[in-house]
């Protein structure tokens, strides 16, 4: 049951104002760490899928255009029987040459540069490929061919990313535990403060639990108003990372953003700070007092 | 867990209390209340009559000495049982001690509230109560926009209005004139009718040779314990003539009493 009343002057000390202010900074920051968190776990699980599913396969240009389309015929063929691949298909020369102009400048269909030519495999659900297998049966066909599989550049990425997620706890961990110790900080204060009344609650006849869940709601309700404060300043912060992302030349980074369910999670951090002030009040306030006559 | 109605209210044997390590301010004190007794605890200031009164409602641990209180043996009580035996105890603070951010309603109804008790009938005895004490306009008042008096009448309301079985007051006449005093005096003396035990401290000697109460004598940190000394009314002229009666049977001083 949730008491408003108290019976200890607890609105009135300098702490009631304190204690949201610090909730609403931890807030802040332990929302920015889990948004933060959400998103690259989102680029993982995207990059994790793409992993081992894709494959490009590279065909040096040749001596004339002739070569180049028997080389791309081969390849194609010996690629569409291997079982795992899901289909194989060159990509058009336009294509590589948008791909190659932020280097080689407007060269479009020119074809007066030899370009390479791409093969791009999509393998089935769930199957790999023997990269060395592939690229010594292709080169015997085609000369100076190379599969690159993207595998090790997107597991080093997811990797990194992996990484960065268990700080990302790690650093929410530690804003709990500030939390916890600013929350401890304060309720001894009170419990200092308020003795005189303490000790005529306790000789009325008041359980240790009677005093604890004054300070236990106080310090919910403050803990509420603190983490609220905390989640709405930090929402226009993560509103206006976003709009710079996305001025950015978007193409340089991939697409993503925080979906409702991701959102609801962040909505729930400063219910959760509250619970933990919450906790920790109660905790502090019965370990103290069972310390009294 | 049986216990016995006979068995006194309050029981002290060999009861030593220091503060820190200070000189023992009781010593050596023994004494029992019977159910429903009556006692003034007179002394003069600095006797130690608050010190005894806390350790009767469990405010301090005696540095020594065996404490029951309704039978049971504080040493050995464990402390999350404390709380149901302080729950039968009312006390008059020295100081009142009542709360300051709260309404003389809300100081009313703290040791029902803490004992769990139904609202509407918080609501109830309340409101009650403080129409007798004579406070019905003052329900939602705070104790410092209230007299010494009214503050007085709001702490005895928080002592009584869970009908305790022991009920301590010290001092609960210190700052009242003696018409005051003895309305207050004769309050208790109502409770105590009905069955409840009482002890008052006071250092005032007049209002307790007035009311016919035996008295706990606190000396020094030593206590004695005095019979019923005098009373007033009919109980005083009965004296007087059991005193004359001495007299005239022989036993005659040889000169004029002073
Ligand atoms: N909390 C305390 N700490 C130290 N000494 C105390 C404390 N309370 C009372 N005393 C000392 O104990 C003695 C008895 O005090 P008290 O019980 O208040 O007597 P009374 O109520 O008869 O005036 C006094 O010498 C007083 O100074
Ligand atoms: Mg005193």
């Amino acid at each position: 049951m949730i008491v408003r009343r108290t019976d200890l002057p607890l609105n009135r000390d300098a702490l009631g104002r304190f204690l949201p202010w610090l909730i609403a900074f931890m807030v802040y920051l332990a929302v920015m760490a889990l948004a933060g968190m959400l998103l690259l776990n989102q680029l993982a699980g995207r990059w994790d899928q793409g992993i081992g599913s894709t494959v490009t396969v590279q065909i040096p240009a040749a001596a004339d255009k002739q070569q180049d389309a028997r080389h791309m015929q081969a390849a194609l063929k010996v690629l569409k029987d291997i079982p795992q691949v899901l289909f194989a298909e060159a990509i058009p020369e336009s294509q590589i040459a948008t791909l190659l102009e932020p280097w080689l400048g407007a060269i479009g269909g020119s074809g007066d540069l030899p370009l390479p030519q791409l093969i791009d495999i999509e393998l089935k659900e769930g199957a790999t490929l023997d990269e060395e297998a592939v690229h010594r049966k292709l080169s015997s066909i085609v000369p100076g061919v190379t599969v690159d599989s993207h595998g090790l550049w997107l597991e080093r990425m997811v990797r990194l990313i992996r990484t960065v997620e268990i700080l990302s706890i790690a650093v929410l961990a530690l804003i709990a535990l500030a939390t916890v110790g600013t929350v401890i900080f304060t309720t001894r204060t009170g419990l200092a403060i308020h003795q005189d009344v303490i000790e005529v609650l306790h000789l009325i006849g008041a359980r240790d639990s009677y005093v604890a869940r004054q300070f236990a709601t106080r310090a919910l309700f403050l803990g509420l108003r603190g983490g609220l404060i905390g989640l709405f300043l930090a929402l226009p912060t993560l509103w206006g990372i976003g709009f710079l992302v996305q001025s950015l030349d978007s193409s340089l980074l991939p697409d993503v953003s925080l979906q409702p369910m991701q959102w609801l999670m962040l909505a729930v951090v400063p219910a959760a700070a509250a619970l933990i002030a919450m906790l920790t009040a109660r905790i502090t306030v019965v370990r103290s007092l069972a310390g009294m006559i | 867990m049986k216990k016995d109605s006979k068995a006194p209210v309050v029981r002290f044997e060999n009861v030593g209390l220091r503060y820190g390590l200070g000189p023992e301010v009781l010593q050596d004190v023994s004494f029992s209340l019977t159910p429903g007794s009556f006692h003034f605890l007179v002394g003069p200031s600095g006797a130690g009559k608050s010190s005894l009164l806390k350790l009767m409602y469990l405010a301090h641990k005696p540095s020594r000495g065996l404490i029951n209180l309704f039978d049971r043996d504080i040493a050995t009580t464990p402390r999350r049982d404390l709380p149901a035996l302080r729950r039968q105890v009312g006390v008059v603070f020295q100081e009142f001690r009542l709360l300051k951010h709260l309404s003389a309603f809300d100081n009313v109804a703290l040791p029902l509230r803490v004992a769990g008790a139904r609202r509407d009938e918080i609501d109830k005895h309340v409101v009650e109560l403080l129409s007798w004490v004579g406070l019905k306009d003052h329900l939602h008042a705070r104790p410092p926009t209230l007299s010494g008096g009214q503050q007085q009448r709001v702490a005895i309301a928080r002592a009584v209005i869970a009908q305790p079985k022991l009920l301590l007051a010290d001092e609960p006449t210190g700052n009242v004139d003696d018409r005051m005093a003895m309305r207050l005096v004769h309050l208790f003396e109502e409770l105590n009718r009905l069955g409840t035990t009482v002890v008052i401290a006071t250092h005032n000697e007049a209002l307790v040779s007035r009311l016919g109460h035996p008295c706990l004598q606190l000396d020094q940190g030593r206590l004695l314990i005095r019979e019923s000394v005098a009373a007033t009314g009919p109980a005083r002229q009965l004296k007087n003539a059991l005193d004359a009666a001495a007299k005239g049977g022989g036993k005659q001083p040889a000169g004029p009493t002073a």
